[in-house]
């Protein structure tokens, strides 16, 4: 719209001009025809009517800078986003609905599934909330086993955050280092648990199996290179002119207006407000670890990435001092109505022979009770909410997913801003839809 | 976490308006029981007391008990670290909630997934739209009566058989 002239460019075929410049050539009748035609009017015109109208646009379903199956409804002015709505559900998969008709501990896989690259979270919570209704205790060995998981996961998330999110930027290279680094860890969960992703390590009443030999001395290696990558990172995106400007002092909300909202996590964390559940409110053995809580200042993108790669340090801190204290002792509770006696028993024991048969086919019994089960996932508040009748299956299974809560933020982060800075914040937000549509 | 004797003060004022039916403290957190019409004052007036943030909100069917459908509140104090839920029942019959998203904009989307799921009727949410399932979708998929499995699967070669689907 710019480029229209608004005033009458100047015109040297003017009676004045010509008198002047007698040396210039003359020209046809056609040229000085066309020349004396002005766009004026009609600019005028135009930019008289540019704000009145608003281009509703579908951005998505199927839009690799969406991560995943989301559809914004944008309205635009121009290249401004007015306002915009979220349309979810693409990816709804009865996730809660399927719980339902499982025993608990054959929900859990199903579960994992739901937000997919924190599937240790989506696990832990799920196991949380039914060791609270069946007030069962968690060896120690076991909570330092699932925070080791838990924080490597996290640092997996927010590679692959990460690394996606520098693609949407532009930035190629910082992908590939990114799921280097990734493929590391991967490999770890493949040597501890037997899977790559949606492990089914956790379980109620502990972990499945302890780590194996060697596990730990790889970690370590993992971790030295990890805090290397973090520096690596920085190198390629802190003063990155590129970055910093799609960046800087885009998509602003303010802190209340956050919570008002409901929004939690590293997006919450980036205007200031340090909470973190594992801080606020432990759990799992997290108040044994030394760490710290990463906040922003503006709460721009910029913090919100700041935010997210400084958490990928303390995560290596904690992960490192749960390596350092692992306690001896049994990795997974002891009591025969929730967790599966060893193998070798059953080829002695007739009593290990029942309760695993019991357990294998009916499941456990929970005591009927409604819990919520928060905990500090790498995007926000996950909880789980389970309504038990004291049969083995759950009556009652809901995610409160922090990406389903967290999207709702989007059109307060994207308005009045470019379609361009749109994605950015996208990006920087980080939904998983499957997380979302569950 | 507010215990027993907490509970009692903290539900003092609001026993006096009327409206909770039980207070109960089980697995370390306390919990109000209040009438549908009252959930909007209880939140106002847990809200005034420090419970700032509405963390989640969760639909439930408790068939085949009446009244059947549940809605419950998850507050949290961030200051005091506290957390408390609100929880009420409505039947089938007269599925009406008062929303509460005017107060507390973080229930949109929890309030139309409850709507969607469970046919919860939220007066006066803004936009009270299914969010999950498709608009068109008929019956409210959370429910315990809805049945599993009772959905044909759409290939080309059944498109046409499957009611509704094209016209």
């Amino acid at each position: 719209m710019t480029d229209l002239p608004t005033t009458p460019p100047e015109d040297d075929a003017t009676p004045a001009a010509a008198a002047t410049a007698t040396a210039a050539p003359s020209k046809s009748a056609y040229r000085q025809m066309e020349e004396s035609i002005t766009m004026a009017p009609l600019a005028q015109q135009a930019m008289e009517n540019v704000h009145d109208e608003l281009l509703t646009l579908n951005f998505g379903p199927h839009h690799p800078a969406t991560h995943g199956v989301l559809r914004l409804l944008v309205s635009l002015d121009g290249e401004i986003v007015r306002d915009l709505k979220p349309v979810i559900g693409y990816v709804h998969t009865g996730i809660e609905k399927t719980a339902e008709q499982k025993q608990y501990w054959k929900a859990i896989p199903v579960i994992e599934r739901m937000d997919y690259v924190s599937y240790f979270f989506n696990a832990y919570a799920f196991c949380g909330a039914t060791e609270t209704l069946l007030e069962c205790e968690v060896p120690k060995r076991a909570q330092y086993l699932r925070v080791i998981h838990l924080e490597l996961n996290r640092i997996m998330s927010h590679l692959v955050w990460l690394g996606t999110s520098a693609l949407d930027l532009g930035a190629m290279s910082v992908w590939w280092y990114c799921f280097r680094e990734r493929e590391t860890l991967l490999d770890l969960f493949e040597m501890s648990t037997g899977q790559r992703m949606h492990t089914r390590y956790f379980q109620v009443g502990g972990v499945i199996e302890d780590i194996p030999r060697g596990f730990e001395t790889k970690v370590r290696q993992f971790l030295k290179a990890q805090r290397e990558g973090v520096k690596t990172y920085g190198d390629l995106l802190n003063r990155n002119e590129i970055a910093l400007q799609r960046l800087r002092n885009v998509g602003i909300v303010d802190e209340q207006r956050l919570l008002d909202l409901g929004v939690t996590g590293p997006l919450l964390r980036a205007t200031g407000n340090p909470w973190d559940l594992r801080k606020a409110m432990p759990y799992c053995s997290y108040e044994d670890f030394d760490f710290k809580i990463p906040v922003g200042t503006l709460g721009d993108n910029y913090d919100r990435y700041a935010c997210r790669l400084a958490e990928i340090k303390e995560s290596c801190d904690i992960v490192e001092q749960a390596l350092d204290a692992l306690p001896e002792g049994p990795h997974i509770t002891d009591d025969r109505k929730i967790a599966l006696p060893p193998r070798h028993e059953l080829a002695t024991s007739m009593e290990a022979l029942i309760h695993h048969f019991k357990l294998v086919t009916e499941g456990m019994r929970v005591p009927a009770g409604e819990v919520y089960f928060p905990i500090e996932s790498p995007r926000g508040e996950m909880g789980v909410f389970i309504r038990s009748d004291g049969s083995s299956k759950p009556a009652r299974v809901h995610m409160r997913d922090p990406s389903f809560v967290n999207l709702q933020a989007t059109a307060d982060m994207c308005r009045d801003s470019l379609i361009a800075d749109m994605i950015a914040t996208l990006a920087m937000m980080d939904p998983i839809l499957g997380g979302v549509d569950r | 976490m507010p215990d027993a004797a907490a509970l009692a003060v903290l539900s003092q004022d609001l026993l006096a308006t009327g409206g909770v039916l039980a207070t109960r403290h089980e697995h370390g957190k306390a919990r109000l029981d209040v009438e549908p019409a009252a959930v909007v004052d209880t939140l106002a007036a847990l809200k005034a007391q420090g419970f700032r943030s509405l963390m989640s909100v969760h639909g439930l069917d408790y068939y085949p008990e009446e009244p059947r459908l549940g809605v419950q509140y998850e507050l949290l104090d961030m200051t005091a670290r506290d957390r408390i839920t609100v929880a009420t029942r409505v039947t089938i019959a007269d599925p009406h909630v008062p929303s509460v998203t005017p107060a507390w904009p973080t229930a949109e989307h929890q309030e139309r997934e409850i709507f969607d799921m469970f046919g919860v009727i939220f007066d006066g949410h803004p936009d009270l739209r299914r969010i999950l399932m498709p608009d068109d979708y008929e019956g409210h998929p959370q429910r315990r009566d809805f049945p599993i499995g009772g959905e044909p699967v759409l290939f080309t070669h059944n498109e046409k058989d499957v009611p509704g689907w094209i016209e």
